[in-house]
């Protein structure tokens, strides 16, 4: 029981990682309805730039770590924003309106770009980090196992909620969320109504690239160690958080990450840790056999 | 000359912004180096390549921006390439085809082995042609079945000891029936999602490759799997009896390795492109592609969609079997580690930049990126760096491949090349 209380624990914390990528899966998928493969690649270079903020910090003499983090968090997200914008503007945006297989193939261009571009710039080696925030809180102890639940996966649950929060609210009550929408639901129309489809495109790009280079920084925090492969698989879960959720849909993109998270962490504490991932991809062939419009997404009837 | 001079200062501002936007990106990535301390990481700083990077990024949209503006107007370049390609397609395939069979005559081994390396993937590019190209599914797991072939191959020659001609057609058969299996479950889905799914089940494969260890090797792969004979004749650089220096008498050289080998692949990809062509003349065939077209109207027309399908995914999956058992016999040595995502964007690409249902096409994009990215080779880390930037820029600048016509298989009358910007791709 206490086991497997550890594991909720650890699974959320997993899947709070997941989601916040997720949801750039979602809305660009929703807007533009193409997956933007690099997204995971986003993700990675956050864990980088937060990587190097850390570490530069620290060599300033920074010590506050609550101080320090913040100003990671608002780095990162912020040139990783940049990155975001820069892929959409170099693959994306000159092959809107082409064939469906264009911005698919140019984006796993990117996604090599980016992967490669990291790896030649920063190394291929593995970098470690020493733990930033230590310690915790012994919630029960059963049988000999104690239940702990750290101060760093309060922290990721509890600013993850907080993004999540503020993103729902600009998604739902700002002009910038309205005229997203209005592309989600019909790009052509928005763009006849005068909104200015090519910078609502490129902000959800940059949104979306900052919230996974927020979710980098936790990976980084909550792992301790990166390298310049680790978007691949992440991004590949978090498509399949995406999917799962129903994509297009932001609380699905959520409730899909938590879903994956939870079936990583209980597949490997009760089964095997090295067929995780394939645990996570056949929930996804599952999901999209049994229920192609996941959880909480709405049927997409195909007209001739 | 008058319409740049105005210009100028706007094509200026433009390079001058992209190097900033630039430096944004570059300052931290490549200004910041983290290298490992004593005790902990440390921060190496390198302005220069910063400085270097921004300048490149400067000229280099400086020089684009100057290119668009001063280009010849009138018909758009790609258009007139495409339309040149066309036409000197039927001259091209027999003057490529004389050259790859006439290449061991003539050529070293260091050509050869290019040879073989575009070979094989001009083999499995014509295989996943028949599933993306014809058919219209879009398949990112197409190494899956590569990796089932050569582990097929791996292992039936290793525990039972079978020769390379009894395990190819048995690689196929496994590997189609595992392009079945994978068919069935994601028929219904579509497009992207059949994509990703596809995607999945490659990883699933290389997952499970890597981690069961007693039958696969694990991480180690298997070694010593045996070459190819030529009837009974094997290709040893000491000749003794049985080998086929020493059936002809002549002096056993390495060299009669690689070329035999070179033309197994040649053989197969032949196979490859004739099998496909014919079956494009086939009701099946014919399925297919009116399946890519629209996949309504064939469910309306009656045809079997299920079946259509599937024997896409188990088509192109037998033929990604055959070149995997051909890699395994080639490399001697296979791992986890040759059938990574990485190679099925790489067939992906080689089959989009040839145009989707090209079959020269899909040589031509073989021999560019392969032979390309091999003259990279010096670069080492860098060359993945300089293929995805290529497949990006490909992309941008000529999102319908090298030859984006396309000719119909079945017309009224006279056959008509469709211009690539008429080409409606299905959405399958």
């Amino acid at each position: 029981m206490a086991y497997a209380l550890q594991q909720l624990i650890n699974g959320v914390t997993l899947g709070m990682i997941y989601g916040l990528i997720a949801v750039g899966y979602t809305m660009v998928y929703g807007i533009i309805g193409m997956i933007n493969f690099a997204h995971g690649d986003i993700f990675m270079v956050g864990a980088f730039l937060s990587l190097i903020a850390i570490v530069g910090l620290g060599m300033l003499g920074i010590t506050s770590v609550p101080l320090a983090l913040i100003v990671t968090l608002l780095f990162a997200a912020g040139i990783a924003a940049l990155y975001g914008w820069a892929v959409e503007r170099i693959a994306y945006r000159p092959l809107r309106g082409s064939f469906r297989l264009a911005p698919l193939i140019s984006a796993i261009g990117m996604s090599i770009v980016l992967q490669n571009f990291v790896q030649v710039s920063q190394g291929a080696r593995v970098k470690p980090m020493p733990q930033m925030i230590p310690g915790g809180v012994t919630l029960l102890s059963s049988d000999g196992f104690a239940v702990q639940l750290s101060w760093m996966q309060i922290a990721i649950v509890i600013t993850t909620l907080i993004l999540l929060a503020a993103f729902t609210w600009l998604v739902t009550r700002t002009p910038l969320g309205r005229s997203m929408r209005a592309c989600e639901q019909d790009l052509k129309m928005a763009g006849l109504l005068g909104i200015d489809t090519d910078r609502t495109i490129s902000l959800t790009f940059v949104i979306g690239a900052a919230l996974a280079a927020v979710a980098g920084l936790m990976f980084l925090l909550y792992y301790g160690v990166i390298d310049f492969f680790i978007g691949f698989i992440a991004g590949v879960k978090a498509f399949t958080a995406a999917v799962l959720g129903g994509i297009g849909s932001l609380p699905g993109a959520v409730l899909g990450g938590l879903a994956i998270g939870l079936i990583e962490t209980f597949w490997s504490a009760y089964f095997s840790v090295q067929y995780k991932d394939v645990a996570a991809f056949s929930i996804l062939v599952l999901v999209l056999i049994f229920m192609p419009t996941g959880l909480l997404g709405r049927a997409d009837i195909e007209k001739v | 000359m008058s319409r740049g001079a105005t210009a100028l200062p706007a094509i200026l501002r433009d390079a001058g912004l992209s190097a900033l936007v630039a430096f944004g990106l570059f300052a931290v990535m490549i200004g910041l180096k983290t290298d490992a301390g004593p005790t902990s990481l440390v921060l190496t700083p390198r302005p220069w390549a910063v400085v270097l990077a921004v300048a490149a990024v400067f000229f280099g949209r400086l020089a684009m921006l100057l290119w668009r503006l001063w280009r010849p107007a009138g018909v758009p370049a790609p258009r007139r390439i495409t339309a040149g390609f066309a036409r000197a397609g039927r001259y091209i395939a027999p003057v490529v085809l004389a050259v790859a069979l006439t290449l061991p005559l003539y050529a070293g081994r260091y050509w050869l082995d290019l040879g073989i390396l575009v070979l094989t993937y001009v083999m499995l590019g014509w295989g996943l042609n028949i599933v993306v190209g014809l058919a219209g599914l879009l398949d990112l797991g197409y190494v899956a079945f590569y990796a089932v072939g050569a582990y097929s191959y791996a292992l039936l020659a290793q525990d039972l000891g079978l020769g390379f001609w009894t395990c190819l057609p048995l690689a196929g058969i496994l590997a189609a029936c595992w392009g079945v299996m994978l068919g069935f479950p994601v028929l219904r889905l579509r497009g992207d999602y059949l994509a990703i799914v596809t995607l999945a089940f490659g990883e699933i494969i290389r997952v499970v490759i890597l981690n069961w260890t007693t039958l696969t090797g694990g991480p180690n792969g298997i070694s010593g799997i045996p070459r190819p004979t030529l009837f009974g004749l094997t290709f040893s650089a000491g000749g003794g009896p049985g080998s086929f220096a020493d059936f002809f008498g002549i002096e056993p050289n390495l060299t009669q390795r690689v070329a035999f080998l070179y033309y197994v692949i040649l053989g197969l990809a032949l196979l490859t492109n004739w099998v496909s062509l014919r079956l494009r003349r086939l009701p099946l065939g014919r399925a297919w592609e009116a399946l890519r077209e629209d996949e309504i109207a064939c469910r309306s027309l009656g045809i079997n969609v299920t079946i259509t399908k599937l024997t896409a995914f188990a088509m192109g999956a037998m033929f990604g079997g055959f070149a995997g058992a051909f890699f395994a016999t080639r490399q001697a040595f296979i791992s986890p580690e040759s059938f990574t995502f990485i190679e099925s964007a790489m067939v992906l690409a080689i089959v989009v930049l040839g145009g989707l249902g090209s079959q020269l096409g899909v040589a031509m994009a073989a021999l560019i990126m392969i032979g390309g990215s091999e003259m990279f080779r010096e670069l080492a880390e860098y060359r993945m760096l300089i293929f995805g930037l290529a497949l990006v820029m490909m992309m941008v600048l000529r999102p319908r491949g090298l030859v984006s016509g396309r000719t119909p298989s079945v017309s009224l009358g006279e056959r008509h090349e469709i211009a690539p910007d008429l080409v409606a791709q299905g959405r399958g």
